[in-house]
């Protein structure tokens, strides 16, 4: 098996057991199985496997999961300290009959990271 | 018949020619195949390579694969025309709905982390498409990978479509559809295979490329003026040499690193970025011959040391980007030691190399 888990003990990732009602739909979203379904309810199995998509907490109907969303993703990182207004990668529609080329909304070009 | 405008957008008519607009839909949707053509394979190639990506777009709205009828499933995606692509062509002899959200030409993950594939578009565009009036059901499957931005207890009580979460992988809705709308726990998994890594490359290493040239002809340049010989032939000679070094770094931080990544020892991505560098320095060390005796000789090689490190280890960085299972705490915790190091060790790479052609 493939060795793909990140920085230990950094995720922002907590689960309410108070809130949590069972119903099982984080286990269902998460893409690095985080979960597990212990007796009606849902159990944080390995935190260091969470990357912070935040699809549990969207998608928990008793608000029970709390994660500091975002995009894993050092260009995003470094274009938001630089100020620039979309600090989301390379994820940004260039305005159109533009040369190809990734840029942030001022026209600069922008270093490429996800998708 | 073709509507295919000057740049990448394809408008919902140019799919498939030879279905008839509005044939068995009454002008409520298009028709699109599950085949696709030599063009759909390019277009994805070029866009693999930075070749108008960012324009490789579907038009929003409902499609009709096959001859789907009111009772027939509905699958949503977005309009980054790659992920209709992979859907339409995962579901061979299969009658549906496609919905396609205006993500504004981006893939399915990316848009659902920022955002755009997310429940305010959702609900806009069953609203747009009239979706409750083209089918009597009121079920939509979603691909996994769009939860970060969607939330569907909220779909259910403001449209009353409820939402199933498919499978990450295109290639398993079949398997999913055939099991009952259940993924197994693999399907659910997202994994970062060879292959997977792989096809992320062509676009960091043009991206990379842009700035690497300008670097390089300004490092054949001082080699030029700062050699024994003639402006060329220092050029030709030591001015190669550093071109080269400086592609290896690039190699380095853009090709070995995603390629190797999961043997790489370290869990930064930083670490794995300089250990890569290190390799690749001491197969340029042996490619261009030791000279470790003399003190200028010695310098010049200690600055490339630090110079394709920290480059790489940068570009590895950078790589968290495309990486399937990197945190934003993860990274900011990384970046927070790893971008000093990298900027100090470029700078005394830089102060060694230079202060050698001083000394010579």
């Amino acid at each position: 098996m493939e060795n793909l888990i990140y920085l230990k003990n950094v995720v922002t990732l907590s689960l309410d057991d108070e809130k949590c009602i069972g119903c099982g739909m984080c286990l269902i979203v998460c893409p690095h199985a985080v979960f597990a379904l212990n007796n009606g309810h849902a159990d944080i199995l390995d935190r260091d496997r969470c990357m912070e998509c935040g699809a549990c907490a969207k998608n928990c109907p008793a608000e029970a999961i709390t994660v500091q969303a975002g995009v894993g993703c050092a260009a995003a990182v470094i274009n938001t300290a630089l100020g620039k207004k979309e600090g989301s990668c390379c994820c940004v529609i260039e305005p159109q009959g533009k040369p190809t080329r990734c840029t942030d909304p001022g026209g600069n070009p922008v270093r490429s990271g996800c998708c | 018949m073709e509507t295919k405008s000057k740049d990448n957008t394809l408008q919902p008519m140019s799919f498939f020619k030879e279905i008839p607009q509005d044939q068995h839909l009454n002008g409520k949707a298009s028709a699109i195949s599950h085949r696709l053509t030599l063009r759909d394979h390019l277009g994805s190639f070029k866009a693999r390579w930075s070749i108008g990506r960012m324009r490789y777009t579907v038009t929003p709205g409902i499609y009709a694969l096959g001859t789907p009828n009111s009772e027939s499933m509905v699958m949503v995606t977005s309009n980054y025309k790659m992920s209709v692509d992979r859907l339409r062509s995962a579901l061979p002899g299969i009658d549906c709905w496609i919905l396609v959200l205006d993500t504004k030409g981006i893939n399915v993950w990316c848009a659902a982390g920022k955002g755009t594939f997310g429940t305010e578009e959702l609900l806009n565009r069953i609203r747009l498409t009239g979706l409750g009036r083209i089918v009597s059901h009121r079920r939509l499957i979603l691909p996994q990978l769009s939860a970060p931005g969607v939330a569907a207890h909220e779909v259910k009580k403001s449209s009353g479509f409820s939402v199933r979460y498919g499978p990450i992988k295109a290639k398993d809705i079949i398997p999913f559809i055939n099991a009952g709308l259940k993924a197994t726990p693999e399907m659910r998994l997202k994994t970062f295979h060879l292959w997977e890594r792989i096809v992320l490359i062509p676009v960091e290493l043009v991206t990379a490329l842009k700035w690497f040239l300008l670097i390089m002809a300004a490092f054949i340049i001082v080699e030029g003026f700062s050699g024994p010989e003639t402006f060329w032939t220092n050029a030709l000679t030591n001015g190669l040499f550093a071109a080269f070094a400086l592609m290896g770094a690039l190699a380095a931080g853009a090709v070995m690193t995603p390629i190797l990544l999961p043997w790489i020892p370290g869990r930064p991505f930083s670490v794995k970025g300089a250990l890569s560098g290190v390799f690749v320095f001491f197969l340029l060390l042996t490619y261009r011959g030791v000279d470790l005796i003399t003190w200028p000789g010695r310098m010049e090689m200690a600055g490339w040391l630090f110079m394709i490190s920290a480059v790489s280890a940068f570009l590895g960085m950078n790589f968290t980007g495309a990486s399937t299972y990197t945190s934003l705490s993860g990274v900011k915790k990384e970046m927070k030691w790893a971008i000093p190091i990298e900027i100090s060790a470029t700078a005394i790479g830089l102060f060694l190399w230079l202060g050698s052609k001083w000394i010579r």
